[in-house]
């Protein structure tokens, strides 16, 4: 699904971002990136979905490689992925309902079935009273759940989040991270950037770890991690 | 497609300012640039008037055989240059200065004014050179006392028309050029202003030339819309100058399409290249 080989990533300005990362996520996996602030979270998910290529390595995503692409396979990949920020990025001057269906006019969908799918996604992510309001009377949570719905709204492979319980509180991460795990469940693989470790310790899925732009740790090849608490536990915190 | 009309028209509402500014600029650009072509197109009509009227008169010597000056009549209706020959005679050149001057008509007497021949030039035969040149063909014969055909004034007319073509073709290509700038810098404050939008749509997977219709339909109706409103503008110009200076005739009706059909050009090409800017940077 995603496949990292040898990936270094250097800016022109910053140096060198990532050096040498090799992971590979697979069909409906949940998979967590933490790392400190700066560590080089953000690049590893913008090499994903093709935001950013690869100073040396390869990126390959859903078949997609960064060694062989024209740039009009860029946005039919992105079609397969849903894309979430920590700062929701929701078009202001729409209501939910709009802002929902954005992604969906934007792939050429048809119009008559892009009202109720966008009704089924909105009860999918437990908005479907709040269908009419605009995204500044919403709370942070409540915009967070518009954003993963209109991520759903192409039925994605994969979903790619960075930091999306960033700027929610305590209470509003659990209701993120549960409806994550839902999507999740229901076979679309996750790829979450996060520096919420409590977040990460309790909820028991792969973790990769990044430093200064190097993976130090994957719990997918190291026999050492172990889940402190089972996922199931997320309930019982509520 | 219709949903980038959609966007486009959505645009307009979103910005009224924002784009009566543009559609205002483009006309007022244009409007320029239409009143230049006014003046030219009304300096061509002028010009062509007075070119209308370029003849050469050959003086014909006193007692030519009237055999002679026919002969040479159908010599010269034969060049390809000539529209029109004739002879005027003596008494034609006296009766005709006797017109001219009115009551000082009686200093005139028989056979002081020599027989002529006058020949007038198909268009396109006017310029200077051919003119020359057909009056050196004309000198050649014998009976020619003298050739007329104002030398100078055919040469200063035509200097005159090349001046006005020239001005209006650097004139208009100036306006053409700040036309699209001005597009382009609305259009760019347009693309800016949805920054965040055109990014997000990227992100769910918008081609480029999706992102880009919008801005292209965006571009296109304030050209046409500043086109037409610069079509009226000139109008109203025109219609200020015929009542109070003079006379002048406007564009007609496939000049105006034109002109209206070069807005929607320019909004184009300006929108096009603000869109593809930002495109590649992001
Ligand atoms: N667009 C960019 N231009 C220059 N440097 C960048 C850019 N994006 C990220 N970086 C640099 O790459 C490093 C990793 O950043 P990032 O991936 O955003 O970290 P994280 O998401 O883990 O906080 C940082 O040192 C940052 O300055
Ligand atoms: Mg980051």
């Amino acid at each position: 699904m995603i496949r990292f080989s040898h990936v270094h990533k250097s800016f022109a300005r910053t140096g060198v971002a990532l050096e040498d990362v090799s992971f590979q996520v697979n069909k409906g996996e949940f998979v967590f990136i933490t790392g400190p602030s700066g560590a080089g979270k953000s690049t590893i998910l913008k090499l994903c979905f093709f935001e950013e290529r690869p100073t040396k390595g390869e990126v390959k995503v859903y078949g997609l490689s960064s060694a062989a692409y024209r740039n009009v396979d860029v946005p039919k990949l992105r079609r397969r992925l849903g894309i979430v920020f920590q700062d929701f990025r929701l078009l202001e001057d729409r209501n939910v309902e709009a802002n929902v269906a954005f992604a969906l006019e934007v792939t050429g969908a048809p119009p008559s079935q892009v009202g109720p799918r966008v009704s089924r996604l909105l009860a999918q992510v437990g908005l479907g009273a709040k269908a009419t309001a605009l995204p500044r009377e919403l709370s942070g949570g409540e915009q967070q759940r518009v954003a993963i719905a209109r991520a759903l709204a192409n039925d994605p492979v994969v979903l790619v989040a960075d930091e999306p319980t960033g700027n929610l509180d305590e209470r509003a991460t659990r209701g993120i991270f549960q409806l994550f795990r839902d999507i999740n469940a229901s076979g679309t693989a996750v790829l979450m950037a996060t520096h919420d470790l409590d977040l990460v310790r309790r909820a028991g899925c792969r973790t990769i770890e990044i430093n200064r732009g190097q993976m130090v740790f994957d719990s997918a090849s190291d026999g050492g991690f172990r889940p402190s608490a089972p996922a199931e536990a997320m309930e019982d915190d509520e | 497609m219709r949903l980038a009309l959609r966007e486009a028209l959505l645009a307009f509402r979103r910005a009224p300012m924002l784009s009566a500014l543009s559609v205002t600029t483009i006309a007022f650009s244009l409007f320029a640039f239409g009143l230049f072509g006014l003046v030219a197109l009304n300096i061509r009509n002028a010009l062509r008037n007075v070119e209308d009227r370029v003849e050469i008169r050959a003086f014909v010597a006193d007692g030519t055989s009237a055999e002679a000056t026919s002969a040479a009549l159908g010599d010269i209706g034969a060049f390809p240059e000539a529209a029109s020959v004739r002879l005027v005679t003596q008494g034609q050149a006296l009766d005709r200065a006797r017109r001219e001057l009115g009551e000082f008509s009686d200093v005139f007497e028989e056979g002081i004014l020599p027989a002529s021949i006058e020949v007038r030039l198909k268009p396109g035969f006017r310029d200077p050179a051919t003119v020359r040149a057909v009056a050196k063909r004309i000198e050649v014969y014998d009976f020619v006392d003298d050739i007329r055909f104002g030398e100078e004034w055919v040469e200063k007319l035509h200097r005159l028309r090349n001046i006005a073509t020239l001005a209006g073709v650097a004139l208009g290509l100036t306006f053409a050029i700040v036309a699209i700038i001005i597009i382009g810098s609305t259009i760019r404050m347009a693309v800016l202003a949805r920054a965040r939008e055109i990014a997000i749509m990227r992100l769910v997977g918008a081609t480029n030339g999706f992102v880009r219709a919008p801005f292209l339909i965006e571009g296109f109706l304030k050209g046409t819309l500043g086109g037409g409103l610069a079509l009226v503008l000139a109008w109203l110009a025109l219609a200020v100058i015929n009542r109070f200076v003079v006379q002048a005739s406007f564009f007609d009706p496939w000049m105006g399409a034109v002109g209206v059909v070069a807005g929607a050009c320019l909004g184009l090409a300006g929108s096009a290249m603000s869109v593809g800017r930002h495109l590649q940077k992001v």
